[in-house]
């Protein structure tokens, strides 16, 4: 397979669009109920760029809670981002301060849709980070400009949307009979979130399932020596097509 | 500065230098094969994780809403190989129509 192109992200990431936007709106209209005032909220949207921190910021100062409460519930919920950018972070090029504004872009849709064997997907991961940075702050403008007059994305099922994008991303990686050891991950990784879900604060038990990783040490090493050499050579994943092509459509 | 402005600033440069973290220390450079191999994992691990969260988390408790629903109706849309747009919109209805109803 070769490398996908800005324009394989932004098509891979078309079908969350209404999605992104309606959640963007959301936070708007959250932000402005819990008296965050419009710059502010757009600023957020802009700069922190991601969802479940914002929500957690809006929530913690609208029910009354201090800066330190606020600031540490989103700062957990993003400490997510560090094994996942130490991920990707092979796939990025050029200068730092070009790796870093390219580095924005890494949210969890992004980072799963350029997910591939042995790395990530530059072009993809900028292209559909690209597009849904674009949704999230149109949809947040929306949101602080139309205040209440929006209707809530949970009734028409927008919520339900994410589970489901992150269980289609998911499968194609799981499918392989050769290889159980990303099942293995999946179910480790699922059960840590679950049992942990009820007794640490927000955030954590995403964190604490990237451990089921450590099942990596049991896998056989891989066969071929390519990785070592750039350009890198992208393989087909056994069992099935590359995924950007299962994405799209 | 008032709260909301200190939280807005902190929380967003907080999460830029998050995120620029591995890009910056580590980018451009191949991971070494010993590390790729648990790597590899990370993707299942989280996807799996952020499944869950958001299927049956609500606050700090687990539940069953129509978003379990919803991921049931998405699960065996993958299974028949349906595209992610059916996928996502499959999960989106059911939730939608479940809630409709009740």
């Amino acid at each position: 397979m070769t490398e996908g192109s800005y324009r394989d992200g932004i098509r891979a990431m078309m079908p969350l669009m209404p999605a992104i936007v309606a959640f963007g709106a959301s936070f708007g209209v959250l932000a402005r109920a819990a008296g965050i005032d419009a710059l502010a909220a757009m600023v957020m949207s802009a700069t922190t760029f991601a969802g479940s921190a914002q929500f957690a910021v809006v929530s913690v100062l609208g029910a009354g809670g201090t800066a330190a409460a606020a600031i540490g519930a989103a700062v957990l919920l993003n400490a997510r981002y560090v094994p996942m950018a130490f991920a990707a972070a092979g796939a990025f090029r050029g200068g730092p301060l070009r790796r870093l504004l390219e580095a924005q872009l890494l949210v969890d849709e992004s980072w799963a849709l350029s997910s591939r064997e042995g790395g990530f997907d530059r072009s993809v991961l900028v292209g559909a980070g690209g597009l849904l940075y674009v949704g999230w702050n149109a949809g947040t403008a929306a949101g602080v400009l139309a205040g209440d007059s929006l209707t809530d994305p949970a009734t028409l099922g927008l919520d339900a949307a994410f589970p489901a994008l992150f269980l289609a991303l998911l499968a194609p990686m799981v499918r392989s009979d050769a290889d159980r050891t990303p099942l293995a991950a999946a179910i480790v990784g699922a059960g840590i979130a679950l049992f942990l879900t009820p007794v640490t604060p927000a955030g954590v038990p995403v964190i604490a399932a990237t451990a089921a990783c450590l099942l990596g040490f049991t896998r056989p090493r891989r066969p071929s020596p390519k990785r070592a050499s750039a350009p890198r050579v992208q393989e087909a994943r056994p069992g099935g097509a590359p995924r950007v092509q299962e994405a799209r459509s | 500065m008032n709260v909301v402005w200190l939280c807005v600033l902190v929380v967003g440069v907080a999460t830029i230098a998050i995120k620029a973290s591995g890009p910056l220390l580590a980018g451009g450079r191949e991971v070494p094969q010993s590390t790729a191999r648990v790597v590899d994992l990370l993707a299942p691990a989280v996807l799996a994780a952020l499944v869950a969260t958001q299927a049956f988390a609500s606050d700090d408790d687990l539940v069953l809403d129509e978003r379990a629903a919803g991921l049931l109706a998405a699960g065996i849309a993958i299974v028949l190989r349906a595209p992610l747009l059916v996928v996502v919109l499959v999960a989106a209805v059911t939730a939608a129509l479940l809630r409709a109803l009740a």
